[in-house]
């Protein structure tokens, strides 16, 4: 079987803080493949970015992974030097931040800030340099690109600044890229306009794309396949339609209902998740959802439910499959 | 852009004679407010020749009459005779003094930032670890001793005990070395310490993990990515100081006997020598006035986003 370009297997990472240790990741498992778009959901401190981060070994201070394997376009990134990392980061997997006001240095042109990974990554005189970051900027829809080359980020819009971080991401066309909420800091109709450029960009390069966000509407018009992370877990793994239409985790089926309908027939209420987001300091034994999950069962609150292959495609981590399992088992027994 | 930046420099030159107006009015008339006058001390000399003094350098004239008289002088280049040091105008013994101190503070500034900077990009990139922990102890103590204590030290020990290096004057190369020293203690401690928690707030600015994303080596993120925004608060600093330290420190130039401008500056406020306080004061304000505009200019430079208006 070919090697998937991604592969992360029961990733564990925890942050040392003086307070103790904060276990981010404890467990995480996916695999993308070439050309594939994947969209990791969950809220806040879900552990979606310390995932993503870590595949280019970005993991930031106190941060430290301390189990699992992953492995990424051959390398095996877990066991990477620094300096190899170095000549990973930008060339074969790139990143865009959530935040493009603050993600460009001011006191640099944009030429610049692009021309700077080519001069890392590329054997590329300083005159073809130039050439690929106008090339760059008309691919992400720059208009005047000579202009915009000298000017400052200061000089440009929200939506201008997310398209050249783009430009600097593709500008090795990586392998993967990785999008950390694109979009979230941009108003709705930059947003949309972003989101297009980036589905226009994928079918034209062939990258994969991993996608994370809190918004549900975003997997849903780029993804083919959505990873549902709660407390350092992913929960759900399946395709968008799978997610959307047969939720197979109750924590999916709370952040689905909690997404307002345009075309509700009647008035409905939203329905809000309750309870309070896991103390990673201190996650529950069983399943990280059991205290805020309607169905809870007694087996929930004290062993991490196995894994349920709901189709090819499509897995849960749940107890309440295990249940049905388990009836359906025992009712065959009796049965028989 | 060009044409607004000449625009704005000429403005402030504008902006900068009005303030040295400003400084002599000032000092003027505090001066002569303070009790005594250049005469007064000697004892020997009788009321009839006082009386004559006085009058032979205007001071039997009503202030403002005087105060008048000295702007117009000053006007034409004319800052007036010492009143103390006899036969000597104040524009002999500034140009005669000054470039001793000048080239003292500058070659201290310079010493100060080269250690300074880099050791506080160190002491950021560092933190929590041993090298950290070394260079905060080192400049809490640069910061904490004053310059007659590590001047004395190091006069007692390479000076005297180790006789090493020549302790008066500025006639050797050799000789430079404890002023200098003795002047760059405290600001290269302080540009240290401004440099380290400029660049620990920079180094968590979201461009910085964009730079590491990329992949360049934390040489460059720090040299290239980080330092040009940090350095905005050294340059801020460092203005004002170079114009403090360039009039001369008179506590080192006293110590290491230096005939620098430092210990006229002292000197002249103690003998109300009037002429010499005024022409000393002008050239601090002027210096100052200087410094600033070329640290706001430097700021242009630095960082585009800076308008200068």
């Amino acid at each position: 079987m070919k090697e998937k370009l991604l592969e992360i297997k029961d990733e564990r990472l925890s942050f040392f803080t003086p307070a103790g240790e904060v276990k981010a990741l404890n467990g995480v498992s996916f695999s993308l493949g070439e050309g594939e778009v994947l969209g990791i959901v969950g809220e806040s401190g879900s552990g979606k970015s310390v995932t993503a981060y870590s595949i280019m070994g970005l993991t930031a201070f106190p941060g430290k992974l301390i189990g699992g394997t992953i492995r990424f376009n051959g390398h095996q990134v877990d066991r990477m030097t620094e300096k190899e990392l170095r000549k990973m980061r930008g060339k074969e997997v790139s990143i865009i931040f959530q935040d493009p006001m603050t993600s460009l240095n001011p006191v640099y042109t944009i030429g610049n800030q692009i021309e700077e990974v080519l001069k890392l990554h590329t054997d590329m005189t300083k005159s073809q340099r130039h050439n690929r970051a106008k090339e760059l900027l008309e691919l992400v829809g720059i208009n005047e690109p000579e202009k915009r080359l000298k000017q400052y980020p200061h000089e440009h819009s929200g939506g201008m600044r997310q398209r050249v971080m783009i430009a600097i991401a593709l500008a090795c066309e990586p392998k993967l890229l990785i999008a950390d909420e694109p979009t979230t800091a941009l108003d709705v109709t930059i947003q949309a306009q972003i989101l297009e450029l980036m589905q226009d960009l994928r079918k034209k390069l062939g990258m994969s794309i991993i996608m994370i966000t809190h918004d549900l509407g975003v997997v849903a018009s780029m993804c083919e396949r959505i990873a549902v992370m709660y407390a350092g877990n992913i929960v759900e793994y399946g395709t968008t339609d799978e997610i959307f239409y047969q939720p197979g985790h109750e924590y999916t089926k709370g952040l689905i209902k909690s997404i307002p309908q345009l075309n509700a027939e009647k008035i409905e209420r939203l329905v809000p998740i309750e309870g309070q987001p896991v103390d990673l300091m201190n996650p529950p034994k069983g399943c990280p959802f059991a205290p805020r999950c309607e169905h809870c069962m007694k087996v929930c609150l004290t062993e991490k439910p196995p894994v349920t292959h709901l189709s090819d495609t499509h897995y849960s981590y749940c107890w309440l499959w295990q249940e049905q399992e388990i009836k359906k088992g025992a009712t065959d027994f009796e049965e028989s | 852009m060009r044409s607004n930046t000449i625009v704005y420099i000429l403005k402030r030159i504008l902006l900068a004679i009005f303030t040295i107006w400003v400084v002599i009015t000032i000092t003027f008339f505090v001066m002569h407010a303070v009790p005594g006058g250049p005469f007064v001390a000697e004892k020997s000399i009788s009321a009839e020749a006082q009386a004559a003094l006085e009058a032979k350098y205007g001071l039997d004239k009503p202030l403002f009459q005087r105060y008048l008289t000295y702007l117009g002088d000053f006007l034409h280049g004319d800052m007036g005779v010492s009143l103390r040091q006899r036969g000597r105008t104040v524009s002999d013994i500034i140009f005669s003094k000054f470039p001793v101190s000048a080239r003292l503070a500058g070659i201290a500034v310079v010493i100060s930032l080269l250690l300074g900077i880099p050791l506080g990009c160190l002491s950021a990139y560092s933190r929590g670890k041993i090298w950290d922990n070394v260079i905060i102890v080192f400049t809490t103590c640069g910061i904490a001793i004053p310059s007659f204590i590590s001047s004395v030290l190091l006069l007692y020990f390479l000076g005297s005990k180790l006789n090493l290096l020549p302790t008066v004057g500025l006639n050797s190369l050799a000789a430079y070395i404890m002023p200098v020293t003795a002047l760059a203690i405290y600001p290269t401690a302080y540009i240290t310490r401004l440099m380290r928690s400029s660049m620990l707030d920079v180094m968590g600015q979201d461009y910085i993990r964009t730079a590491k994303a990329k992949g360049l080596s934390n040489f460059k993120m720090i040299f290239k990515h980080a330092l040009r925004n940090a350095i905005l608060p050294v340059v801020t600093y460092v203005g004002p100081m170079l114009a403090g330290l360039m009039t001369g420190s008179f506590v080192v130039e006293k110590i290491f006997t230096i005939p620098g401008l430092g210990r006229e500056f002292v000197s002249s406020i103690v003998n109300r020598d009037y002429t010499m306080v005024m022409g000393t004061t002008i050239v601090l304000a002027t210096l100052v006035i200087a410094a600033n505009l070329i640290v706001d200019i430097l700021y242009k430079i630095i960082d585009p986003r800076i308008n200068l208006k």
